[in-house]
């Protein structure tokens, strides 16, 4: 029952994303709308991705220096810790469950919204392909705009992580310098980038499926906004750890 | 030319609509009529494949519209517009925008050329100069006609409207009647009307469908409405005793017209 119930969702779910990638009608209208999101995604969320980025690399330090403590490990250890943590795991995929809350909603009641109101039959009507315009801008948006935010973000939290440690005298400049600079694995670089994309298309593309078969009503709507952002933090988080496995 | 084919259309187990076949003819207002609930909404919708039916099919000009792919429908929608029964102007656009739409989408044309379109399909339905005007700054009237510019701005071969004057004055509801009769006319395209407005049906229904649970309990024009005995027709367009009356009275006035033709 549940298992054919997610059969339904995920193949529908394929279908709509199959006929999205169908050729623009017009390809200025989706780049025009794709620069739109970028700028909306992109630029709108900078502050909450700087916001959440010192917190990461403030308590990352903290608590790692807590666990140090009193252990032979070096302390500039902690540079180290801050700097592949935050790469690998935290930016990505703090910064994507927040995305997904803010821009996944978003896009969810949008669509969801368009749905409603009859737009979409009306675009349908008109002879777009409206799961290619309504949806595909936003996907490729955030699939350019997710990783730049990530890479700002891992780059926050470590300056984060050294606001916390170096001025209250866990460790030294030096020390914390050294720790950013020592052991250092470029893969881990691509893995988060890798990250980000997965989980940008996940954010997206879920929460737009969300709003593009939304039943009508405002409760619906909430709902489908909600189960946007609850559903696409469990498929960042499983396919957090399918990369992880996959990958290291 | 559309055609509808025994069209079924069941929700779960609700049957809404129970075969309908009818033409829809060329260079005239079809009108499809029928209490709140009758299904018209859905019969348009069916014919316009934004619903598929449960069976049966819908044929433009030869051509059966649910036996085609995605990519051929597209092309037949290019040929269509539509107004909606609650307008459906994208909010978040301007009024020039929302009639701009479908031409940025699909055309090359220039913005010089665009704009003047626009402002013609503006014109076209009397609403010069409300370019810049966001959708929820106008009322619901100029909405409809609104609907109808964008609906007519890509010079559509078939035209459907779904009560486009419900929820208008009288005064109003005619100017919008005749704004679409004579676009009907003018580029001879066929259009398709729900209504439960009495005074469409006498002043535009060139080719009527009543719909009744389901199925169709009349057809005729709007000179046939007043001699027809169908009951079901007459309960719903005179509804009123007051209207009951003026039928009566229209009645006897022809009467008596006929009677003295005879004796010359
Ligand atoms: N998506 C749907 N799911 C289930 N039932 C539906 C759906 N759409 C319409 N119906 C049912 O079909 C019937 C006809 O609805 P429809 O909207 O076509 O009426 P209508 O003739 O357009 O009425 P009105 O004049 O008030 O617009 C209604 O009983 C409605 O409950
Ligand atoms: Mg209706």
């Amino acid at each position: 029952m549940l298992f054919s119930r997610f059969l339904y969702h995920f193949g529908r779910y394929l279908t709509m994303m199959g006929t999205g990638l169908a050729r623009p009608e017009k390809g200025y209208m989706y780049y025009k709308e794709t620069m739109r999101q970028m700028n909306d995604i992109g630029i709108g969320s900078l502050i909450i991705v700087g916001l959440i980025s010192i917190f990461i690399g403030a308590v990352t330090a903290v608590q790692f220096a807590y666990q140090l403590d009193g252990t032979l490990v070096p302390q500039y250890y902690i540079g180290y810790i801050v700097r592949d943590s935050t790469i690998i795991e935290l930016a990505p995929t703090i910064t994507c469950l927040v995305l997904a809350g803010k821009v996944g909603s978003n896009i969810a009641a949008e669509i969801g919204g368009m749905r409603q109101k009859e737009h979409i039959d009306a675009m349908e009507i008109m002879g777009v392909n409206t799961s290619g315009y309504l949806v595909m801008p936003k996907v490729v948006a955030s699939i350019v705009v997710i990783p730049m935010l990530v890479a700002l973000a891992a780059f926050i939290s470590i300056i984060g992580g050294y606001a916390a440690s170096v001025p209250t005298g866990l460790l030294s400049h030096v020390e914390f310098v050294q720790g950013v600079r020592s052991f250092f694995v470029e893969r881990n670089i691509m893995l988060m980038f890798i990250k980000s994309v997965v989980f940008a298309f996940i954010l997206t593309s879920v929460p737009a499926y969300q709003g593009y078969f939304v039943k009508s009503g405002s409760i619906e709507l909430g709902r489908a906004s909600t189960n946007a952002v609850v559903l696409s933090d469990i498929l960042i988080l499983l396919s957090d750890y399918v990369i992880a496995v996959l990958f290291t | 030319m559309i055609r509808a084919e025994n069209l079924f259309k069941t929700f779960d187990d609700h049957e809404v609509i129970r075969g309908i076949s009818s033409e829809f003819l060329k260079g005239k207002t079809n009108l499809i009529i029928g209490r709140s609930g009758a299904g018209k909404t859905v019969l348009l919708k069916l014919l316009v494949g934004l619903i598929s039916p449960t069976s049966g099919s819908v044929w433009y000009d030869n051509v059966d519209f649910f036996s085609l792919d995605k990519k051929q429908k597209r092309a037949i929608r290019m040929k269509v517009g539509m107004l909606f029964q609650a307008s459906a102007l994208f909010d978040s656009m301007t009024v020039e925008e929302n009639i701009r739409f479908p031409l940025d989408m699909f055309t090359n044309m220039t913005k010089k050329e665009k704009l003047s379109r626009v402002d013609y399909c503006l014109e076209r339905v009397n609403l010069p100069g409300i370019n810049r005007k966001y959708p929820s700054e106008i009322s619901g009237g100029m909405q409809k006609r609104v609907g109808i510019a964008r609906a007519i701005v890509m010079q559509p071969e078939y035209l459907f409207c779904d009560e486009p004057n419900s929820g208008l004055d009288p005064k109003t509801a005619i100017v919008i009647d005749e704004l679409i009769k004579s676009i009907t006319v003018e580029n001879n395209i066929t259009t398709i009307i729900n209504t439960h407005d009495m005074n469409s049906v006498m002043e535009i229904g060139d080719n009527i469908i009543l719909i009744h649970e389901g199925v169709i309990a009349w057809r005729g024009d709007k000179a046939e409405v007043l001699r027809s005995d169908n009951q079901i027709l007459q309960n719903f367009i005179f509804a009123s005793p007051f209207l009951q009356h003026l039928r009566e009275a229209a009645l006897e006035r022809q009467n008596e017209l006929t009677l003295r033709m005879d004796k010359k």
